[in-house]
């Protein structure tokens, strides 16, 4: 199953998905998918939910609650409900692609995040909530910054709908992650699994080290595209037409007015969360594509992204929360795909558990080292000179897992 | 004035629009775009992967 991921059916290159016999079981479940979707709103109302229950019942460890829900129920539930081998046919997709109804659910999301951040930072800065539960309201709003960033990243990725362009800069900047659309779709997805892209884990390389690499990387490169941009409109950088600073305008004007507005204590809090939502994202960059490599072409070009590029992953739970970004190859294969096309791959290198869960394992590096680096080796068949690694490590790894034989087999 | 198509997401780039959003301005002949020019819908096709629609050389 693995080795033939490194040389897929060029069928699947071209978006056809993977035949499959749908059963009337899975025919339902696509009929109903249709509004398991809001599911998605579900984050920002549990935060506000939360803030609220904390004010009416003085009890701060209300604030503990969407962190909780993200970190210990949804990998329970997903392990529950299983994975999704639903794929669309190309009739199906054919209605699903025009169908609005999925583009008003992301505004609905970009909506409710504000409301969201709006309402938390009120509770926590009005109440009187020991260190511990204001914690806990960090991890929980930083949570639903990371969960945003997937709405902004889908928004981000119709360049040809200015409405949802606008819109994805909207929910960047809820949590001031300014650079964000511009960096990901020319930067990260051009590099992508490229010893080039600071967005993609190399093998060997701890998530806080990952961290370090990837944050001030992808702010540069964000920065310089921008920057290389408005050269060519032969305008000066700082100018309003910086979509990067005008992201950062709305940052600054909206954390400036809820300062005023609910005092000093809000700034830290805000700084904080949105500081801990980057890094939630960074969770997310790290699990994406840990170790997998584009090889290098004779004309010194890399190979174009395929969907062996990305590790997938098919749980029903998380992948509606995600709205289907854990069907991360297909997303990298055709990334104007909007969420509900997007299929199940099933060559595809695969996670054995959804984003939630595997951001936990992230944060324990031996731990996540153990469930990965050999699934990255069966991946590669044996060779590591097809594997991103990290160069510090190189040596290491090649002593530990480069198995030739088994490469040329 | 010739048209040239990404073959991934259907993007066409037409010399009379140009690309002005990423600093081709209308009129911009295809010859004058970079050869590492991405499609500036999907952003993982580039000006060699492109397809001539009608008119090119």
């Amino acid at each position: 199953m693995m080795s033939s991921a490194v040389t897929p059916n060029p069928a699947d290159l071209m978006g056809s998905g993977n035949e499959q016999h749908v059963t009337e079981e899975e025919r339902k479940w696509a009929v109903a998918k249709r509004y398991w979707y809001l599911i998605t709103l579900i984050v920002p109302v549990l935060l506000i939910f939360s803030g609220v229950m904390a004010i009416e019942t003085q009890s701060g460890q209300w604030l503990w609650l969407l962190v909780t829900v993200f970190f210990i129920v949804i990998p329970i539930v997903d392990f529950i409900c299983g994975s999704d081998s639903f794929n669309p046919s190309e009739e199906e997709q054919a209605v699903l692609k025009d169908d609005r109804f999925y583009v008003k659910i992301l505004y609905a999301a970009t909506a409710l995040q504000w409301a969201g951040l709006v309402s938390m930072t009120c509770v926590v800065t009005q109440g009187d909530f020991s260190w511990f539960n204001i914690l806990g309201a960090i991890l929980s709003v930083g949570a639903m910054h990371a969960v945003g960033l997937t709405m902004s990243h889908e928004l981000g990725h119709k360049m040809n709908d200015k409405n949802q362009v606008l819109a994805a800069k909207i929910c960047s900047a809820c949590c001031g992650y300014a650079h964000f659309n511009i960096e990901h779709n020319k930067g990260h997805h051009k590099d992508v699994a490229t010893p080039e892209d600071p967005a993609s884990s190399r093998m060997g390389e701890s998530l806080y080290q990952f961290a370090l690499r990837e944050l001030p990387g992808a702010a540069r490169r964000g920065w310089n595209l921008e920057a290389s941009r408005l050269n060519r409109q032969k305008r000066s950088v700082f100018s309003i037409h910086n979509e990067l600073l005008q992201s950062l305008a709305v940052t600054v004007v909206a954390y400036g007015i809820m300062t005023f507005l609910f005092g000093w204590m809000a700034l830290p809090f805000l700084l904080i969360s949105a500081a801990y939502g980057w890094f939630q994202l960074t969770m997310a960059n790290y699990i994406e594509h840990y170790g997998l490599l584009r090889q290098t072409l004779e004309n010194g070009r890399f190979e174009r992204c395929q969907p062996h590029h990305s590790w997938n992953n098919n749980f029903k739970a998380s992948n509606l929360l995600t709205l289907h970004l854990q069907r991360h190859s297909d997303h990298h294969a055709h990334p104007t795909r909007p969420y509900q096309l997007l299929r199940d791959y099933q060559d595809a290198p695969e996670l054995p558990h959804g984003y939630p869960g595997m951001m936990g394992m992230a944060l324990i590096p031996p731990a996540w080292r153990m469930i990965m680096d050999h699934r990255v080796v069966e991946w590669a068949g044996g060779d590591m000179e097809k594997v991103n690694i990290d160069p510090a490590q190189r040596e290491e790894i090649f002593s530990k897992f480069h198995n030739p034989k088994l490469a040329t087999a | 004035m010739a048209t040239y198509q990404c073959p991934d997401c259907g993007y066409v780039y037409d010399e009379k629009v140009g690309c002005e959003h990423e600093g081709y301005p209308a009129g911009t002949q295809w010859e004058d775009i970079p050869e590492e020019f991405p499609c500036p819908d999907c952003f993982v096709r580039e000006k060699p992967d492109f397809e001539m629609l009608e008119g090119g050389k």
